[in-house]
């Protein structure tokens, strides 16, 4: 028998169940427990950058809409630089870079306003196009699904972008591609999820 | 300077795979096609970072925390404590671990929620602290009670805390569910049976202990949780390096 190599093993995932919200958004849950809940401010009031809004709904394998969705997102500043010791840079006083929403008991819909990512360092060479990563839980969901938010418009980072580009099927890369439009001043992306079947979107083993 | 690198891959054979028909809300929401797998990025190797600033003492002490004055949550009093490591045995420090659950007769305060034993009006139910230096938690809480749930006609989840633990990045984040020893309706509960390995579910079983306990006021469990562990960078001329 060789030695044995002693490592831990990770604790296993579990659903977050129906009322995640209580833990991670007890306001939504319908009480005010918290002088602060965490995560409602992604950028901080400081944030440079293009001011957007994302939304959307997560689609399960039948076609309707799932109306107990914790999404959790984090992301980079407009420089490209995320706010944690171990990327190199700054960011802005106050820019966290995570947030959290659920989607509405009633239609589903989800969003968040922040600014746009900066393009970011990639693995091993070049950059990586501008992304959001989005954590999905759910009622459902055994362990939390990792995704990315790209913008459609970002076209020529896009095609360069090293992880796009580890998706051997052009089709399912739109999958992962935010829509822009304008609505009463405001830039809106469009970023629908769909758990299963036609068109589902990519999820990542990170 | 020993620079942290990217997390050993997770091992998908020990977590419940998406699709688990006995739960049955896995089916429609579990993804048909292979996840695509990615090496770390400074995306995946940074997450949000927490401090006390950002939560109150308070807010770890749930027999408490939503109390009226002078009053306190009906139940077994316990306090829930472990420690949070990577698989390398290393402590996690400064990281936030969040936690939710039913009141002492199974309740959740939830406007979803209409199951018919009462809520309790000194309870609401999630807590939330911060690793200390050697990673440490410690929450104060009562234990929760069985409920039951539309799976099968007579599916009761057994006694359990919801547990949401960061990490240091944001490949490490994790959703979790902390059961109590000696449950009979854990080997019952398609929850828990989405985990294949029989030791892993054990891994979600706080022990009894007694050694923490505060005589004549409140009985203890320890649930210690690991997050992924990470290379170490030990030689500099790697093929790809960030």
């Amino acid at each position: 028998m060789p030695q044995e190599l002693n490592y831990l093993k990770e604790t296993p995932s579990q659903t977050a169940g129906p009322y995640v919200h209580i833990g991670l958004a007890p306001g939504a849950a319908g009480f005010d427990i918290y002088t602060r809940e965490l995560g409602w401010d992604i950028t901080g009031p400081n944030a440079k950058g293009e001011r957007i809004r994302i939304e959307g709904v997560v689609i399960d394998g039948t076609g309707s809409p799932i109306k107990d969705v914790l999404l959790e997102a984090w992301q980079a500043n407009a420089d490209g630089v995320y706010a944690h010791p171990e990327d190199e840079g700054d960011v802005e006083d106050g820019f966290r870079g995570w947030g959290r929403v659920i989607t509405d008991f009633e239609t589903g819909e989800w969003a968040f306003d922040t600014v746009k990512p900066g393009r970011t360092r990639a693995r091993s060479v070049g950059q990586q196009a501008p992304h959001i990563n989005l954590w999905v839980v759910a009622r459902g969901i055994n362990v939390g699904l990792n995704t990315r938010i790209y913008f459609e418009d970002e076209v020529e980072a896009n095609a360069e972008d090293p992880v796009l580009n580890v998706i051997e099927w052009e089709r399912r890369r739109a999958t992962l591609l935010a829509k822009r439009s304008e609505r009463d001043g405001q830039i809106i992306y469009r970023f629908d999820i769909k758990l299963q079947g036609e068109d589902e979107t990519v999820f990542f083993d990170v | 300077m020993n620079k942290p690198g990217e997390f050993y891959q997770r091992d998908r054979e020990w977590h419940p795979p998406a699709y688990t028909k006995d739960y049955k809300t896995s089916v429609a929401r579990s993804p048909q096609y292979s996840l695509i797998s990615l090496q770390n990025s400074v995306s995946e190797i940074t997450g949000p970072v927490f401090g006390h600033n950002d939560v109150d003492p308070l807010d770890a002490d749930l027999i408490y925390n939503y109390a009226q004055p002078g009053e306190s949550a009906i139940g077994e009093r316990i306090i829930l404590h472990g420690r949070v490591l990577d698989e390398n045995g290393r402590p996690v420090p400064n990281t936030l671990v969040e936690m939710w659950q039913a009141n002492a007769g199974g309740r959740y305060r939830h406007k979803k929620d209409t199951y018919l034993a009462p809520i309790d009006p000194n309870f609401g139910g999630c807590g939330r602290t911060i690793t200390d230096q050697d990673g440490y938690y410690y929450f104060r809480t009562v234990k929760p009670g069985a409920y039951p749930w539309r799976n099968w006609v007579n599916s009761w989840r057994p006694a359990h805390i919801h547990m949401s633990i960061f990490g240091s990045g944001f490949a490490q984040r994790l959703i979790t569910q902390c059961y109590f020893e000696g449950d009979p309706l854990i080997p019952k509960c398609p929850i828990v049976n989405t985990i294949p390995d029989p030791n892993a579910i054990e891994q979600l079983v706080a022990a009894l202990d007694m050694n923490s306990t505060i005589p004549l006021d409140t009985i203890a469990y320890k649930f210690d949780i690991i997050l992924r562990g990470r290379r170490s960078t030990l030689f500099e001329n790697r093929l790809e390096g960030n």
